[in-house]
């Protein structure tokens, strides 16, 4: 078969929805297109019929009870609604909130806004291999500590969180366990029951389902836990998020949730082979430095970094044929490289290097043949005009220079 | 963002890419940038003595296609002129010629600096006094 162009693999960022998703979805459009809180018809009950179906699809993926699903319009509401909702519903509790430097901006800057509403957070660092430690988990954790958020997978360098431990940790010291999970569910099994989740967040459109849908696991049971809600309205969603239900994108969502749980195991295993293929045929190049732990990683996510070439020019050599994403933000205003890569340890320079693979559903063994080869040209042939690759092979030690900052 | 077809063009086929022997004196060479900021150019110029005009440049670069772009460039437009007129391109021609979009401009202040730092050091060499260089903002 003829190896079809560009191919995609920045799956962290966006999956494509899988046909049997959209096939799913669409009768909600048009003939099914009633809301879901029309008790009173035809039209009501059979779009409330579809959104239960879709809720039973979702908990069954992470083994919750479906009254313990609150459809969202994605993770980054998942987020705010847990945080704010939880700061808020326990007000009297206390206010400090423990998360970590390496979450989602939806994680961090929603931190913020608490900071601004007279919370605490403490941000916890992350070891080199991307984990947080947890003898400093702990050890963070006060009288006044109400949620630790800690992300499942990241999305930079798919490095996993010792979930378990985590929550044994909150557990133990009474703290609700937040995780947003958006790049783990779907890809890897997420039990809320076995890994002590009390609130998660996750979204349609990372799992091959449609974009602006994704939920919001609200544990019922030891403890039962009540978020604030943030939106005001109607009542829906057990009065925690209120808004007509999008009835096509929870559908969606349902049957991206179900081939998942159908497929995760084969799927995983298959990505993790490709995965590895690609990491060790880019690894054969000299100088270059996978991100992030190795061992406790999502299958389908690899983060490399090629020291002595910047992620953005690499990427001009072939982002017309291969879609990826780069750890290097020159293209942002503040010039500044991924602060997930730098809360690593990494150096500015390892960072500006950076590539992230993310492999999906739909990546061949072609496609990552080619992007092997793409990728090692290029490499090779950026260093050939790097003056950095240039000393270093002439022995020249670059932190020695004195560099001009600008 | 979408780059012109001169800037890809550079890109993909650079000119002068190299090094010329910087113990030479009528060779000048500029290092400008950090790796910490994702951009390093160096870039040389060699002076024939005889007509004092530039008879090689060549460039090394360490950065995105924009900086990779600027540099190539400025070297094609360094050889034949006399130091002088080489101290006359400005940022903003390249940005003219490579259609550098808004946030990309830095690289063209970049080469810009490059040709400077080039030339002064080839200057000093040469028993000229070094030349107060305004600041761009990069």
């Amino acid at each position: 078969m003829e190896l079809k162009l560009p191919i995609y693999l920045d799956n962290n960022a966006t999956t494509p929805m899988d046909p049997r998703v959209l096939e799913a979805m669409l009768p909600y459009f048009t003939e099914k297109f009633g809301n879901a809180a029309s008790r009173s018809h035809a039209f009501g009950w059979a779009a409330e019929e579809a959104v239960d179906y879709a809720r039973e699809q979702v908990a069954k993926l992470i083994n919750a009870d479906p009254k313990e699903i609150i459809f969202t319009s994605g993770a980054t509401e998942g987020d705010n609604l847990a945080i704010k909702g939880v700061f808020e519903m326990y007000a009297s509790k206390g206010n400090h909130i423990i998360t970590c430097v390496t979450e989602h901006k939806a994680v961090l800057d929603t931190c913020k806004h608490i900071e601004k509403q007279g919370g605490e957070v403490t941000y916890l660092p992350v070891q080199e291999n991307g984990l947080v430690d947890l003898a400093e988990l702990e050890k963070a954790i006060t009288s006044k500590t109400i949620l630790i958020a800690i992300m499942y997978g990241n999305n930079e360098v798919g490095v996993i969180q010792p979930v378990r431990e985590i929550s044994a940790i909150a557990r133990k010291h009474g703290v609700l366990f937040f995780t947003d999970a958006t790049q783990a569910v779907g890809k890897i099994p997420v039990d809320v029951l076995a890994d002590g989740i009390d609130l998660m967040t996750f979204s349609g459109h990372k799992m091959y389902g449609p974009k602006g849908v994704g939920a919001l696991y609200v544990r019922r049971k030891n403890p039962r836990v009540k978020v604030t809600a943030q939106m005001d309205g109607g009542g829906h969603e057990r009065g925690m998020r209120s808004g007509t239900l999008n009835v096509p994108g929870i559908v969606g969502l349902g049957k991206a949730c179900e081939i998942c749980m159908n497929e995760m195991e084969e799927e995983g295993k298959r990505l993790s082979i490709l995965r590895d293929k690609l990491q060790n045929g880019l690894m054969a190049l000299e100088e270059a430095y996978v991100n992030g732990s190795i061992e406790h990683r999502l299958p389908h996510v690899a983060n490399i970094s090629f020291k002595y070439v910047e992620g953005e020019g690499l990427m001009m050599g072939f982002n017309k044929n291969i879609a990826l994403s780069s750890g290097s933000a020159c293209t942002s205003a503040s010039l500044e490289p991924s602060y997930v890569l730098k809360a690593l340890g990494l150096g500015d320079d390892l960072a500006h290097s950076s590539l992230r693979f993310g492999l999906g559903r739909f990546t061949t063994e072609e496609q990552i043949d080619y992007t092997i080869k793409a990728v090692s040209e290029t490499v090779i042939k950026l260093r050939e005009m790097s003056p950095l690759w240039e000393m270093f092979k002439e022995g020249i030690d670059l932190n020695a220079i004195e560099w001009a900052h600008h | 963002m979408s780059y012109s077809e001169k800037l890809i063009d550079h890109y993909q086929h650079p000119k002068n890419v190299g090094t010329l022997d910087k113990s030479k004196t009528n060779v000048g060479t500029g290092l400008v940038g950090a790796p910490e900021c994702g951009d390093v150019m160096r870039l040389q110029i060699e002076v024939d003595e005889a007509t004092g005009l530039i008879s090689d440049a060549k460039f090394k670069t360490f950065g995105c296609g924009s900086a990779i772009a600027s540099s190539s460039l400025a070297t094609e437009w360094l050889k034949g002129k006399t130091v002088d007129q080489a101290l006359a391109i400005d940022n903003m021609d390249i940005v003219e010629e490579l259609n550098l979009p808004p946030v990309k401009i830095h690289c063209s202040v970049l080469a810009e600096d490059a040709i400077k730092a080039a030339i002064n050091d080839y200057r000093v060499k040469n028993g000229m006094p070094e030349l107060e260089l305004e600041g761009k903002k990069h």
